[in-house]
């Protein structure tokens, strides 16, 4: 059925930009040819249906529209001091707390962004490398699992030396994860298995497994009545870069793993091979690549960069295991990923929005009341947004060139 | 064999290997461990009959070694007559694979009740209503899948039907209110999913896995704000009664099991038996299938392919809603966060290994209810097994099913892509 599929815009059809062209000028192009556009604008409806959500929740709002005919201001004006709130407590909690005095502790919110971004991205990457595999990875969450179940039990079960032990640590986890990326590209290669049936199975088999796991006496800590691990040794632990925030080396090894799979798409053979997969299986086929051992690589790294979060989540931020881990981080790396349209630096960028808003969220619910939750609608209402470009357009009315599918070659099936 | 099984390996003749080798494996384990390795001297007692019944019938009270013995020398019979069918170029027959399950699951139950009492009749009633969500839940992906469109929102729509049945049921103090209003959830959930798959072409696994997302936040933040804060005024619906059927629930084990149940069980049964006549018997469903499968020809058929998918995904949508309503107005009576708990997923699941057909979709569900409800009770009596390898028996049997291990299954050939009329 290949003639009915509308054109995916392949990454080598679009028209390749002059080598000359200045960042800006590139920036520019990019806006008005729409996907930033489109990006910003599916950020601003999605914020505004969170703001009706919020207002219209509140009680405070509902007691007031009981009169609403008679005194309408009132109504509006209650609104308007929930929503206010609930974003400015969102935006003091994930960017800059202006209510602070001393510079440190007024970025402090910042560090905790780029904390929570860390495994966002992580997993974000390993998710977008599959996409242009044409691969749907929605294993990320059991691959974190994995991975921190790995780098965990490396942190707190073996004794080793300074340096060494967190080097080994951070291995195990990526090889974690890597193993439970690998094996849905082998069974895929293998056996035709769709990734997505065999991913989101695996997903459970890991969440059931740690279960387990923390109920034995290797991985329970000891003493504890519910199922946590030991805290992982010090020589294990991600270093944190200041005294008063959670941000770790983590970041930095995330930037660096941004870069690399920067380097692997755009730079070299294998990444151009998992990019033809992506765009046509049956023409890179054709053209001598194997399909299958790509679906087995590009499944082995994005497993690893999944892993890598897990190693985040247990040697950087939380320090130990739990049942939840994984914290939901693999299935908001799927949005990450899809609004960072698959790149890795719009992963990155995504990652950071993602994380801000996670970092914002606690002090919300703290401060104002808004449960946490509207994070998820916030993000999901872009996703779908950004995902639609028409619809977008249609309802803000601008008029922009096609900006094509969020993702190309990911126009199929079960089949394929 | 490294490319994906296409349409034409189906017509191969030669029947696979696998099914009497996975019998086989299977077969040894059972002998081995439930068998000879089990303990002898021990009962297993299984209660028949709920204190209600009209005739009571004693507990059965087995002998736990020889009985698991027999059962597993029947899994070995069986293995061997599928290798003995495949040798003679025949296909392993679905009743064979049906009897060798139930013999040894007996065989599996005999060697873990060993020493203990459990009731036969509880244990399906309450793998019954763990599996009423699922069946619904798979049905919705079968309509869905069945014309072209990949259903991965059906967790969405069972949340969505829990939610909004039971905010409605309490705001309006009727319970079949909120049973329609559980339908419009899943309806609304499903139009959404229809919109952008269809109209706007987005991915479809996408579109669902962004809108269980959703969905999870709308409700879970609803929750936080009015559900919990105000319980009386938002989330107290109760649950719908028991209907008894009269002479039917009188019949040992079957009765109490199958016949008083809620409405939402006995339209479940209906709406399986209707879907299956509707797809395999009826013009409509020979269109949906072509549809599914080629939709060029159908639309040079002059069939609307769209509109029939457009169609479809709605009719999905209504009954996961309506299977939504059995988590709150079916059981438990209030709802809770995230109250679907990945049930959507286990549906898809079900759907798959049950072959995108309704009866088999149904099997899977009671198949995958029964092992959960199993883990739960065998939890209480305490097994040699950790029951979270019980709870991961679904998910692996499906992954085996997919890499078809157990038999093959085959979706669609046309769904998860759009289709634009070039």
């Amino acid at each position: 059925m290949t003639d009915t599929k509308p054109p995916a815009a392949a990454p080598e059809e679009q028209p390749k930009p002059p080598a000359e062209e200045t960042f800006f000028q590139r920036f520019m192009r990019e806006l008005t040819s729409g996907s930033i556009l489109v990006t910003i604008l599916s950020v601003v409806l999605a914020l505004l249906i969170g703001a009706v959500l919020i207002a219209a929740s509140d009680p405070d709002v509902q007691d007031r529209a009981g009169y609403f005919f008679s005194r309408p201001g009132d109504t509006f004006e209650a609104a308007w001091n929930s929503v206010s709130n609930a974003y400015s407590a969102l935006f003091t909690g994930s960017i800059i707390d202006i209510n602070e005095y001393t510079v440190g502790r007024a970025l402090r919110p910042l560090a905790e962004t780029a904390t929570n971004a860390a495994p966002l991205i992580a997993a974000g990457l390993g998710v977008a490398l599959a996409f242009r595999a044409g691969l749907f990875n929605i294993g990320a969450e059991g691959q974190i699992i994995l991975g921190a179940i790995l780098a965990g039990y490396v942190g707190f079960g073996w004794q080793l030396p300074t340096g060494l032990h967190l080097i080994v640590g951070v291995l195990a986890g990526i090889v974690g994860g890597a193993v439970w990326g690998g094996v849905v590209g082998l069974l895929k290669a293998r056996t035709g298995a769709h990734e997505v049936i065999v991913t989101i199975m695996l997903n459970y088999v890991a969440r059931f497994l740690i279960a387990y796991l923390l109920t034995t006496a290797a991985f329970q800590r000891p003493g504890a009545a519910n199922p946590v691990s030991p805290i992982v040794d010090e020589s294990a632990q991600l270093p944190r870069f200041f005294d008063d925030s959670r941000l770790h080396l983590g970041f930095v090894l995330v930037i660096l793993a941004a870069f690399g799979v920067w380097w692997l798409l755009e730079r070299s053979t294998m990444g151009f091979e998992f990019r033809a997969v992506g765009a046509n299986p049956t023409a890179a086929r054709t053209a001598g690549m194997s399909v299958s051992r790509t679906y087995i690589w590009v499944m082995l790294l994005a497993g690893g960069l999944a892993g890598l979060a897990g190693v985040m989540q247990v040697l950087g931020t939380e320090r130990y295991l739990t049942t939840g881990i994984s914290g939901g981080l693999g299935f908001d790396a799927i949005t990450v990923a899809l609004l960072g349209r698959a790149s890795p630096w719009g992963t990155v960028a995504a990652g950071l929005l993602f994380g801000a808003l996670r970092a914002g969220g606690v002090p919300m619910q703290a401060g104002t009341g808004t449960p946490i939750d509207i994070i998820l609608v916030i993000q999901s209402l872009i996703v779908l947004f950004i995902a639609a470009p028409p619809l977008v357009r249609a309802i803000f009315r601008v008029k922009v060139r096609a900006a094509g599918q969020p993702v190309a070659g990911l126009q199929r099936g079960w089949g394929a | 064999m490294t490319a994906p099984p296409t349409a034409g390996a189906e017509l191969a003749v030669r029947p696979s290997w696998k099914a009497p080798i996975a019998f086989a494996v299977l077969a040894l384990v059972a002998l081995i461990t439930f068998g000879i390795l089990g303990e002898s001297g021990q009962t297993s007692t299984f209660g028949i009959s709920t204190g209600s019944d009209a005739w009571q019938i004693d507990p059965l009270a087995l002998s736990s070694r020889p009985v698991a013995l027999g059962l597993s020398l029947v899994c070995v019979v069986i293995a061997a007559y599928a290798a003995w069918l495949v040798r003679a170029g025949q296909a392993v027959p679905v009743w064979l694979t049906v009897l060798f399950a139930v013999a040894f699951v007996l065989a599996f139950l005999v060697w873990a009740v060993a020493g203990e009492q459990i009731s036969f009749t509880s244990l399906l009633q309450g793998a019954l209503a763990l599996s009423v969500p699922l069946v619904f839940g798979a049905l919705s992906g079968v309509l869905c899948e069945r014309a072209g469109v990949i259903n991965i929102a059906i967790e969405g729509q069972l949340l969505a039907g829990a939610f909004l049945s039971a905010v409605v049921a309490t705001l309006t103090g009727n319970l079949y209110v909120g049973l329609i209003a559980a339908v419009v959830a899943g309806l609304l959930v499903a139009f959404v999913l229809a919109v952008f798959a269809i109209k706007y072409i987005v991915n479809q696994i996408i579109v669902g896995v962004v809108l269980n997302v959703l969905v999870l936040g709308v409700t879970n933040f609803l929750y936080g704000q009015l559900l919990a804060p105000e319980a009386g005024t938002w989330n107290s619906p109760g649950t719908l009664p028991r209907v008894e059927i009269p002479l039917l629930n009188e019949i040992p084990v079957i009765g109490p099991v199958v016949f008083e149940q809620t409405i939402i069980v006995y339209a479940m049964y209906v709406t399986v038996i209707l879907v299956h006549i509707a797809l395999f018997r009826t013009r409509w469903g020979l269109r949906v299938r072509a549809v599914g499968e080629h939709p060029k020809a159908a639309d040079t058929l002059g069939i609307r392919v769209n509109t029939v998918r457009f169609r479809n995904v709605l009719l999905g949508g209504a009954v996961a809603g309506l299977g939504g309503a059995f988590f709150t107005l079916g059981n438990v009576g209030a709802f809770s966060r995230e109250m679907s708990a990945g049930q959507g997923f286990i549906a898809l699941a079900a759907m798959i290994f049950g072959r995108w057909s309704p009866l088999g979709a149904l099997g899977a569900a009671l198949l995958f209810g029964f092992a959960n409800n199993l883990q739960s009770v065998l939890g209480i009596i305490g097994t040699p097994i950790p029951s979270e390898f019980m709870l991961m028996l679904p998910y692996i049997l499906t992954i085996f099913a997919v890499a078809g291990l157990v038999g093959r299954v085959r979706a669609p050939a046309a769904d998860g892509e759009p289709y634009v009329k070039s």
